[in-house]
């Protein structure tokens, strides 16, 4: 009697963020159009596409990143916690805590590590002392960092390496314990060790945070996601779990971009 | 590979040159069959000393596309139908060389049957359909692979059944001959064993025509009921 083959099943994730009918719009320039897509929960979503494909837009308006820029606004309805955070009443400063973001150049504040980690978290919690350093040591560690600056805490943030300072930034964005986290090219400045380090802590962080990505290096979200989002010109093309997008994508405008036979 | 080019242009050469050469090797198996079976039919040694000789060209293309396919993943790393062309290749010479490896064999069986003489058997006449809807399916299969029709391939997978019968017909038929006159055993195991080759070079077609489906639709068929995908044939 052979042994049934295991279907595997698709599971079901829970949605962190739901997007819906979402446009946005720089001035009179209309540079999302109408996109819906729903953010898996302690999943790593991934969004490709050309430069200007408004990947990095999207990106920026689950934090409302683009509130600190005059004339920039989005339409529509972006769901995170069974509230709209594109309404006016929606507190950014709490939602930024929630949804934290780490750029693509690396951001240090001019200050210790250690301070660079106990900053935002001082913005929101009263911590003791000691209870202060254990966030700063679980932090680091999540980060994958600790082994390599538990010894100079008390040194400039700027002192590290490039590819030490882009995971300061990412324990700076954990520290505060937020939900997701928003990485806007997180590894185009870094060279390839510090690049699979952090793809590395991408896929450890994914058992605790929902995470979405922005990158401009397919391979990098072919290893490292587990769903892509394929963008161009302000659309939502095609979006699906990134192994059948990279295998067998539904659509001819993605095939064409991932193979590279775009423009 | 089809329809707009690549962003690298070198990108673009280096598949194309993959391609042409896998057209190149399938249409050397295939004029190597088609001698072997004209060496079956007809005596001559020296055609099919030339039919086994040959396999050493078949055998060197494996070796260079599979390189070719190798270097082209670590400098490329193609996606979605790239990376299913590429893929494909690697399978489709396996399936080719094997096929000269069964044309090879039919033709050191064809010398020795015609050095022996064949003894109260038309030998050639019982393989003669069986060789020509192989023979059919191994052209079709390459014209697939060529314009990667996944109709066509899909009609020769069809086919295959077809090739089946027809040899546990030719099986029958040989036993029958074996049974009532003795005199034509080694005849009709040569035989035999040529209509087997015949049989498996169906197989490898039918295997080349199941990359070409996937390379098209990225469906992997192998293994799945023929009825998913030929309706309307039953072995």
């Amino acid at each position: 009697m052979p042994m049934p083959i295991p279907i595997p099943t698709v599971s079901v994730k829970n949605k962190t963020i739901e997007i819906s009918n979402l446009n946005f719009f720089y001035g009179k320039t209309q540079s999302l159009s109408n996109v819906n897509l729903d953010i898996h929960e302690k999943q790593v979503t991934a969004f490709i596409g050309p430069s200007g494909c408004g990947k990095s837009t999207l990106l920026r308006t689950l934090n409302r990143m683009y509130d600190l820029y005059p004339g920039q606004r989005a339409e529509g309805s972006i769901m995170y916690r069974g509230r709209n955070i594109l309404d006016p009443e929606q507190d950014v400063n709490m939602l930024r805590a929630k949804v934290g973001m780490v750029f693509q150049k690396p951001t240090p504040f001019p200050m210790s590590v250690y301070d660079n980690i106990a900053f935002g978290v001082r913005l929101y919690e009263d911590l003791s002392k000691g209870e202060m350093d254990e966030r700063v040591e679980w932090a680091l560690k999540k980060a994958a960092l600790w082994d390599e600056v538990k010894d100079k805490l008390g040194k400039s943030g700027l002192s590290l390496s490039g590819g030490q300072q882009q995971r300061l930034c990412i324990a700076r964005g954990v520290a505060v314990k937020p939900d997701v986290l928003l990485l806007d090219e997180p590894t185009s400045a870094l060279d390839p060790i510090s690049t699979a380090k952090v793809e590395e802590l991408i896929s450890e962080l994914k058992e605790d945070y929902t995470i979405t990505i922005v990158t401009h290096n397919m391979q990098q979200a072919a290893r490292c996601s587990d769903y892509t989002a394929y963008m161009y010109l302000g659309e939502l093309v095609e979006f699906g779990e990134t192994d059948q997008i990279f295998m067998n994508p539904a659509r001819k405008e993605t095939q064409d971009y991932i193979t590279g036979r775009f423009g | 590979m089809i329809g707009e080019h690549h962003s690298s242009k070198q990108y673009d050469h280096e598949l194309e040159t993959i391609r042409s050469k896998v057209l190149l090797m399938g249409g050397i198996v295939e004029t190597q069959f088609s001698d072997a079976m004209t060496c079956f039919r007809i005596d001559n040694a020296e055609h099919a000393d030339r039919v086994v000789a040959e396999d050493d060209v078949v055998n060197q293309l494996e070796v260079q596309l599979d390189d070719a396919c190798s270097h082209l993943i670590v400098r490329r790393q193609p996606t979605a139908n790239d990376l299913r062309t590429v893929m494909a290749t690697i399978k489709v010479i396996t399936d080719l060389e094997r096929i000269g490896d069964e044309a090879a064999k039919i033709a050191r069986t064809a010398k020795s049957l015609h050095a022996r003489g064949a003894a109260g058997l038309n030998h050639y006449e019982m393989v003669r359909t069986i060789a020509t809807a192989t023979s059919d399916m191994l052209h079709d299969a390459l014209d697939a692979f060529a314009r990667l029709d996944g109709k066509q391939a899909v009609q020769l997978i069809a086919q295959d059944a077809v090739v089946d019968h027809e040899f546990r017909s030719i099986l029958r038929n040989l036993i029958t001959f074996m049974m009532e006159d003795p005199r034509t055993i080694s005849s009709a195991l040569d035989t035999l064993w040529v209509a087997k080759a015949i049989e498996r070079i169906g197989d490898h077609a039918k295997n080349i025509a199941e990359y070409v489906i996937y390379v098209v639709e990225g469906k992997d068929i192998r293994h799945t009921k023929p009825a998913a995908s030929a309706p309307g044939q039953s072995a």
